[in-house]
């Protein structure tokens, strides 16, 4: 799939590049409907792609993006609407089918594109021992040596006879596009590929996926990432509530992209500094990881604090000593004055200090149990009498939650699974605000969360910040300026700067996120991103 | 058309929750209309005494359940408490009260041991209590050098053995209050409703559900959760010593070979009991309700002559029912 024949088309007055030519679309959506029930996810997309081009699709979550691309995938139906692959009508009934055509998918989660337990190698040529070409026996030897082919070609630098499991996700993500690159896709769709990538790894990801756009492949891109967005789009497609709101050809508008994805610029409300009281909490020469510098800073009473810097900097790594998971290597806590050292998260809440961690689904939800149970979790002892709880008094404090924070729901009585994600995201932030605490840590807590959601978050967390200290972990620089009185950066797991969003140089801001081991591109890319603010 | 819509999921709800119960009831008034003396007080206290120590080990299991682990060695650990009283009474002469001291302790160890294997060992909680099973199925043999333990029994050493079963020991297992409940009946429910009530009603129990549904969001939410489930085996030890001391005083000898069926036997209706309710997750009053259903059936079917050999194959199927029950309608019903 190299250089397709240039072709004219009828195609959307918008696509037509300035040369007049127009290279063939290789995926092409007209009027594509889908609903579930009453809910109407899609209401008439058109979406054209051609040949090595990266069409980027923006939408907040709830937008319509993961039912367009199963529609593609073959996973559903449309309801009405006509797509065409290489001009050719295209209905796949199954992911099989499609994967056959030459429409591949790596999806967010990265382990469900690979076997862990398998080699490198088999996992390579999985989908051809999946649907017989391989025919009944087939040797190691001979899969080696398919597999060394499908590597060469991919030029992917792996071990192939190392299990999966023992690869880092990098590597996972990288096996499991090579694995989609073997099936010679016409079209590749990647959903959010570098949502659990490092910033290194991201780059190497956005090489290979350059590379496959040079040698003709068109790609769909999913994400709402501004750096990766910056970096790859040549085209940009916003989606919203079932609908194309935009699309931008180049030069690229961000600003305005990402106005049409959400309907509204990213900085509608700039908070009023809360008032600031003494110091409540500090961190004394904290050193996170050997060879790093230590830091030091302070929280006040009222104040909301975000520590920002890109993906695996450290900063969850600091909240987890706040909350006695793990302890530094070097350096103090004081709470009120008083040494704070918490053995475990128990001790921690005892002591006023309460975390939500980031990674909802894993790591704060319990599935098994109502709203009411979820909120009430780590105040057990509050709610019940000798050991004995008071499921009365336990739902009527979820009540008042229910209520405060809007979460929409039949009853406390419901289980978080009956939730969206942004609901599910609230009771979250509703179990830590339930009781009272000194120091508030919150690790990502606008992730995977729509904008409506956040806005109700952030002003929760607003009204009620005057009693405690409320420091939010965030890698998007836009989510700290939009919450944050204060801003700390974070690099290379030290703390590097400090801002007051009141008067912020963000140049400066920038810079220091940016670090020194980013490449210059990098630092230069989320630049205009906030100047685009 | 919503209103039917609407009637079928209410209809599916109740079928859920109430199902098994019903199918208890049905199966009940069968066979009180095939063999009326089913219907007999003497009938129905024979069920519940032939669940008895079944039922007891399967609170116990259930306790493991819920943190989400699994205890294999409950079977084994009641075998080994009925040979420690046994031998405590027979060979060393000592009284009810010590031999039963000595028999919950063995259970608590037990439990301990393999709560330490699960959570500082980090062994998978199969492996480890299938380990801990093997061990003490072996280690009971040892003092009496696999011999079966009776009064006045030859020792390994030649001699013979001095003591007897303690009168008051032998009650446990033989008494019956006002002459028709027995007393392992009487303990099998206290047991059902002390564990019952922990698991529902406290909020140990609540953070042990929690623990069983997410473990990580439960520490963080700041359970100390290698404590809990410490806990929850040692709970599984001990029903199941307890277990162990009402088969030593109904026997009435330490048997080598008794308590063979009883793992499969309490798991089963641990499992089952996930149907009762239609709840999903492990829970003690459908545990009791698990081991009751196997024991009707099996006392209702022998009543019909059924042969004594098919017994297993009952329980097996019921078991699997019970298990689509839960997995498929019940989750299908969530979704």
């Amino acid at each position: 799939m190299s250089a397709s024949p240039l072709h004219q088309t009828a195609a959307h007055p918008v696509l037509q590049p300035k040369g007049g030519l127009q290279p063939q679309g290789v995926l092409k959506l007209e009027g594509v409907e889908k609903s579930f029930g009453a809910n109407k996810v899609l209401q008439g997309v058109d979406l054209s792609i051609s040949a090595g081009e990266i069409v980027v699709l923006m939408g907040a979550n709830g937008a319509g993006k993961s039912t367009l691309v199963k529609i593609i995938a073959g996973v559903h139906d449309a309801d009405t609407g006509s797509i065409a692959l290489d001009g050719v009508a295209f209905n796949p009934s199954s992911p099989a089918e499609a994967i056959r055509s030459g429409v591949c998918i790596v999806h967010q989660s990265i382990n469900d594109g690979v076997a862990p337990d398998l080699s490198v190698a088999q996992n390579l040529l999985l989908d051809r021992l999946c649907n017989g070409e391989t025919g009944f026996f087939f040797t190691p030897g001979k899969a080696r040596k398919e597999a060394q082919t499908i590597a060469a070609t991919l030029e992917l630098d792996l071990d192939l006879d190392r299990p999966v499991r023992e690869l880092n996700l990098a590597d996972r993500q990288l096996v499991s596009i090579s694995r989609a690159l073997a099936q010679n896709p016409k079209l590749l769709i990647l959903d959010e590929p570098t949502s659990s990538l490092s910033q290194r790894e991201a780059e190497r990801l956005f090489t290979i996926v350059e590379g496959l756009r040079a040698s003709g492949v068109a790609i769909l891109y999913i994400s709402h990432r501004m750096s990766d967005i910056r970096r790859l789009a040549d085209r940009i497609i916003a989606l919203r509530d079932g609908r194309i709101t935009g699309t931008f050809e180049k030069p690229l508008n961000y600003e305005a992209a990402v106005n049409a994805m959400l309907g509204h610029g990213l900085l509608a409300t700039r908070n009023q500094a809360g008032e600031r009281g003494e110091h409540l909490f500090e961190a004394r020469d904290i050193v996170l990881k050997n060879g790093s510098a230590p830091f030091s800073f302070a929280l006040a009473r009222g104040e909301i604090v975000a520590l920002t810097g890109l993906v695996g900097t450290g900063k969850s790594e600091l909240a987890e000593c706040m909350f006695g998971v793990r302890k530094p290597l070097a350096g103090a806590f004081e709470l009120l004055g008083q040494t704070y050292d918490p053995a475990n998260p128990g001790e921690a809440i005892t002591q006023g200090v309460f975390m939500t961690a980031k990674d909802r689904a894993n790591s704060s939800i319990i599935p098994g149990f109502n709203i009411s149970g979820n909120l009430s979790l780590p105040f057990l002892t509050s709610f019940s009498t000798a050991g004995t709880l008071n499921r009365l008094r336990e739902n009527q404090s979820a009540r008042t939650m229910i209520d405060q924070l809007d979460v929409v729901c039949q009853s406390e009585q419901d289980m978080l699974s009956a939730l969206s994600g942004g609901n599910q995201q609230k009771v979250v932030i509703a179990r830590w605000l339930s009781q009272p605490s000194r120091v508030l840590v919150l690790d990502e807590p606008f992730q995977g969360v729509d904008i409506r959601a956040r806005g109700d978050i952030g002003r929760k967390l607003r009204e009620t910040a005057q009693e405690r200290a409320t420091l939010i972990l965030t890698a998007e620089l836009d989510e700290a300026l939009e919450v944050a009185d204060r801003i700390l950066v974070m690099s290379n797991h030290t703390i590097v700067g400090e801002h007051r969003t009141a008067d912020l140089d963000m140049d400066a801001l920038l810079a220091q996120i940016s670090g020194a081991s980013v490449i210059a591109q990098q630092a230069a890319s989320i630049s205009d991103a906030a100047h685009g603010n | 058309m919503a209103n039917t819509a609407k009637a079928q999921t209410r209809f599916r709800d109740l079928a859920i929750r109430y199902g098994f119960l019903v199918l208890l009831l049905v199966i009940v008034i069968f066979f009180t209309v095939m063999e009326p003396a089913f219907m007999s007080l003497r009938s129905m206290v024979f069920i519940f005494q032939s669940v008895s120590i079944t039922a007891v080990l399967a609170l116990g299991v259930t306790a493991t359940l819920v943190v989400d682990g699994f205890d294999l060695s409950i079977g084994s650990v009641a075998a080994s408490s009925m040979m420690a009283a046994s031998y405590a009474m027979v060979v060393w002469g000592l009284g009810s009260v010590e031999a039963v001291a000595l028999c919950l302790l063995l259970g608590l160890g037990v439990g301990l041991f393999n709560g330490l294997l699960v959570v500082v060992a980090r062994v998978p909680d199969l492996l480890a209590t299938l380990g801990t099973m093997f061990l003490l199925l072996g280690l009971q043999l040892i003092p009496t050098a696999g011999r079966s333990i009776a009064k006045g029994m030859m020792m390994p050493d030649g001699s013979t053995s001095t003591g007897e079963f303690d009168k008051s020991f032998l009650f446990l297992g033989r008494h019956r209050l006002w002459d028709i409940v027995p007393v392992s009946v009487i303990i099998m429910l206290v047991l059902a409703l002390v564990i019952w009530f922990f698991l529902e009603f406290t909020r140990w129990g609540r953070v042990m559900y929690a623990i069983g549904s997410n473990e990580l969001a439960s520490r963080l939410a700041g359970a100390p959760v290698s404590r809990y489930k410490i806990a929850a085996y040692m709970i599984s030890g001990v029903s199941a010593s307890i277990g162990g001391i009402l088969l030593a005083a109904r026997v009435g000898r330490g048997d080598v070979s008794s308590g063979n069926n009883l793992l499969l036997d309490a798991v089963a209706a641990a499992l089952i009991g996930f149907a009762v309710l239609g709840v999903a997750k492990p829970n003690a009053f459908g545990t009791l309700v698990g081991a009751l259903f196997v024991g009707v059936l099996l006392q209702g079917l022998t009543m019909m002559n059924a042969p004594y050999y098919a017994q297993d194959f009952v329980k097996g199927s019921v078991l699997v029912v019970a298990l689509v029950f839960t997995f498929s309608l019940t989750r299908a019903a969530r979704r």
